[in-house]
């Protein structure tokens, strides 16, 4: 004990009076500078021209075969060109009602399938076994089947995209019902709600965010799915329906042909458009209304 | 029973015989916010000696909390100086191990003992794993969780956590424990079995620690000096001793006086403004 | 006053402790389950019997509807395809050359992404970087790369490569920045306070503390790649001159031998679910699941 530190015992002190100590500085606004450059926006926008400069400037100097890359400027011009003169609206009206019909059966299915799943253990095991099984097969390997089946045409694309959809969206929406809290559960009987007000009020807001990552993994599956169909057949679809004119992948795929770099340029930028359009727009906006706001997601 | 504290105050003088482990001096601490830079602390001072269990005291915003994080090396202050042993205090280091309220502190990949004897070989205590290994056991006895050493952490309860965490930080035997609320998020029961488990480890090792809180019966108990704040921002209202007091005295009048001075320090501005209203009220 | 109700007061009744609690119970308390009843309850059991009966649905409709075979094989026939190609043709060449490619891809993409984070994690500008880099090039799907990566490479493994690092990088690198900004701050703290900086403090606190979003990252990078690996070989697979898997089954299709694209799924599916079920599922067991980390 003896070789211990001991405590130093000192005299007490009380401060007379605090008001007078007190100073202006206890809480100051940020400056007008500070704040921009806090501005997420603002810097992003900052480094996306720059980077559009420095591929300007890189093509115009270094002097490389506009056959390997392109001027960004030329490539601008390439998309207005093709939105205003050539067919691209066209296209991507295509792409789009394609990917939404197929995305809507999909919804559809994957709803059926996941109603048989929460009501009954049998239905749900039938869906963990199919799932489990089919999810990890790309869509686009059954296209070759899909053809055989449906023949060339955009049913043989929607029935890819289905099954590019069903799986991930049923099998999320399964896992988030499953796992629902007993508690919220009994609250919900507590207060009365059966049948189909219980499933609406309860049961789908409670698992909203396990359901909205299906819908967006399932998107994104689809997305992917129809360009590279687009891609690979994009050409014998779109000369089966005649004087529509394929999709947003037949346009990437028929440049690259032609050896149009520009024009392949602009067609990868639209799909990036479209993409962020749906993912940043739809989604988030979803996500900020719903799960952000209700505290059930953070960030 | 506190004996160490008792042959101290015998020979009083040693106050300055003694070098102070921790100097801090005229200190300001400011942070940003979204829109707003917060000024935490206004020339704050105070001086830690070594076996000291000081205790920064005070309401919520009375910047205690960013005193100790100043005091850890996580902020710089924008006017005074901290010393530790002379030193001035530039970044976090093992030499001030903090403890912290939240139980999420322990890493969660890493069992009871990895815990501890990562602190050990990161913070340059060990340099080999078995001479890890052992000081991580020894300490892990003291806090009565041998059986324990191979469980990770999630499968272990609030007040368990904050023993492995007070483990790890006392195993580095660092210059100075810092603690910030560690008691805060766990039930009245496991508290008060904490703290008497804390001073009886203080009896051990006379440790040097600085506890934060805001509760005026723990700083009694825990502390044996005791710096008072007032909020916004925080400045020095006073700086007490509480070395004589304990769990054994809580019902003595001298306790029961202290808690009401310090009480009565805390809340003078409202009950003076009360005080106005009600002579207001009067006329 | 005569709004007012009377109210109810407390009717104090006699004390009451009951002493013979042992003797009370009458009959079961918990009744055996069946011999049959336990076997249902055993997932596997379930799972196969429901496996078996989609299978002899296929052999059933496609035998008893006598169905041309060139539009729907049966189950047998597609079954022995697969096995007589894996052994006596050269599938499992064609196989290995798909899982060498995908390797290649997902290899050289984990490690961009990992430079590419590490970046991100040291500066502000990096940051923002990967956050407008993932937010442009994550909804592109990779395959859109590939008439590029032909241009750009020629034909070959090297442009599949580029396009599965594509398919890799956005997703891993996207998950992994994100679940390093949600490290707690108590956690960095207590890295930083045992003096750990720089690599060290990455490799120590925030990866493993990053774990389940990481791991998310993999598992959604490794998807995107095993699909765009499938679409690429079914599209140049041909021209790139010793084919993969998706190419078989292109091959297939091309000949009209509906037995080989299904032999040639029947191995898509098998590669997938070992890789998800075997080599995710395990790792997470091992470390979030074990950490009690996963959500």
């Amino acid at each position: 004990m003896s070789t211990l530190p001991q405590t130093v015992v000192r005299p007490e002190f009380e401060a007379d009076d605090l008001a007078t100590a007190s100073h202006a500085d206890v809480a100051r606004k940020l400056t007008l500078w500070e704040r921009i450059v806090d501005l997420d926006g603002v810097r992003k926008l900052t480094i996306l021209v720059a980077l559009m400069l420095a591929w300007e400037i890189y093509t115009r100097v270094s002097g490389v075969s506009e056959f390997i890359l392109p001027k960004f400027s030329d490539t601008a011009a390439a998309l207005y060109d093709s939105l205003v003169n050539d067919q691209l609206l066209i296209m991507i009206k295509n792409s789009i009602s394609v990917l939404l019909t197929g995305y809507a059966i999909g919804l559809v299915i994957a709803t059926l399938l996941t109603t048989v799943a929460i009501m009954t253990r049998f239905g749900s095991d039938i869906l963990s076994t199919l799932t489990a099984m089919l999810n990890p097969l790309p869509a686009i390997a059954l296209l070759p089947l899909a053809l055989l089946w449906f023949g060339l045409g955009s049913s043989s694309v929607v029935f890819t995209l289905l099954h590019s959809v069903i799986w991930p969206v049923a099998l999320n929406a399964h896992t988030g019902f499953m796992g629902v809290s007993e508690t919220q559960r009994m609250v919900g009987r507590n207060y009365g709600l059966r049948g189909v007000m219980y499933v609406a009020k309860l049961l789908i807001p409670a698992a909203f965010p396990s359901i909205l990552m299906g819908l967006k993994i399932g998107w994104a599956y689809a997305w992917r799915t129809l360009i590279a169909a687009e891609l690979v057949f994009g050409g014998a679809i779109a000369d089966t329906s005649g004087e529509q004119s394929g999709g947003l992948g037949w346009f990437v795929f028929a440049n690259q042909m032609d050896m149009q770099i520009p024009y392949v340029f602009a067609g990868l930028f639209t799909v990036i458009l479209v993409g962020v359009i749906v993912e940043s727009l739809i989604f988030s906006t979803i996500e900020a209304k719903t799960i952000r706001r209700w505290g059930m997601q953070s960030s | 029973m506190d004996q160490g504290a008792q042959t101290a105050a015998g020979n009083s003088p040693a106050a300055a015989a003694v070098d102070p482990l921790l100097d801090v001096d005229g200190v300001t601490l400011q942070y940003k916010t979204k829109e707003h830079l917060i000024t935490a602390t206004y020339r704050v001072g105070f001086k830690v000696y070594p076996a000291d269990r000081f205790v920064l005291l005070g309401p919520s915003g009375c910047g205690k909390s960013t005193l100790l994080k100043g005091v850890a090396g996580y902020m710089r202050p924008v006017e005074g100086n901290m010393r530790l042993k002379g030193v001035d205090i530039k970044e976090p280091g093992p030499d001030r191990v903090m403890v912290f309220q939240e139980f999420d502190q322990l890493l969660p990949w890493k069992t009871v003992k990895q815990n501890i004897t990562f602190a050990l070989m990161n913070g340059g205590k060990c340099k080999t794993q078995s001479e890890a290994d052992e000081i991580a056991m020894e300490y892990i006895k003291k806090v009565k969780l041998d059986r324990f050493e191979d469980t990770f952490p999630h499968m272990l309860s609030g007040g368990m956590k904050q023993r492995v965490a007070i483990a790890r930080g006392m195993a580095m035997e660092p210059d100075i424990l810092l603690m910030d609320e560690p008691f805060a998020a766990l039930d009245a029961l496991t508290r008060r079995q904490m703290q008497e488990e804390l001073l009886q480890l203080w009896e051990d090792t006379h440790f040097t620690v600085l506890f934060v809180t805001h509760s005026i019966e723990e700083a009694l108990i825990v502390g044996s000096r005791i710096l008072v704040l007032s909020p916004h921002p925080g400045q020095v209202k006073a700086e007490l001793n509480a070395h004589h007091l304990n769990h054994d005295n809580t019902a003595d009048p001298n306790f029961r006086e202290l808690q009401q001075k310090i009480h009565d320090m805390l809340f003078a501005d409202r009950i003076l403004e009360e005080e106005l209203a009600a002579g207001q009220g009067d006329q | 006053m005569s709004t007012t109700k009377t109210l109810a007061e407390p009717v104090i009744r006699p004390e009451f402790v009951n002493e013979n609690i042992t003797d009370a119970h009458t009959g079961d308390v918990a009744v055996q389950l069946s011999f049959i009843e336990k076997i249902w309850n055993i997932n596997g059991v379930r799972k196969a019997v429901i496996l078996l009966g989609l299978v002899g649905l296929w052999q059933g409709y496609t035998v008893g509807f006598d169905v041309e075979p060139l539009m729907f094989p049966s189950f047998v026939f597609s079954l022995k395809t697969l096995i007589n190609d894996l052994f006596q043709g050269d599938l499992i060449w064609k196989v290995w050359f798909s899982i060498k490619v995908l390797i290649y891809g997902y290899g050289a993409g984990m490690a961009i992404a990992a430079v590419l984070v590490l970046w991100g994690t040291s500066s502000r500008l990096g940051g923002d970087f990967i956050a407008m880099a993932t937010a442009m090039f994550n909804p592109l799907p990779s395959i859109a790369m590939l008439p590029l990566a032909m241009l750009w490479f020629g034909l070959g493994t090297s442009s599949l490569v580029f396009v599965l690092v594509h398919a890799v990088l956005w997703a891993v690198a996207l998950n992994t920045h994100s679940g390093f900004k949600n490290v707690s701050t108590t956690l960095r703290m207590i890295g930083e306070n045992y003096g750990l900086k720089g690599v060290p403090f990455v490799v120590k606190i925030l990866v493993p503390a990053a774990l389940p979003s990481i791991m998310t990252g993999m598992k959604v990078g490794w998807a995107f790649a095993w699909r765009t690996l499938i679409g690429a070989e079914l599209v140049f697979g041909a021209s790139s001159g010793s084919g993969g898997l998706g190419w078989y089954i292109f091959e297939s299709s091309q000949n009209i031998e509906t037995e080989g694209v299904f032999a040639g799924l029947f191995m898509v599916i098998l590669i997938g679910i070992t890789i998800e079920n075997l080599l995710f599922r395990n790792i997470e067991l091992r470390t979030v699941a074990r950490w009690g980390m996963q959500r």
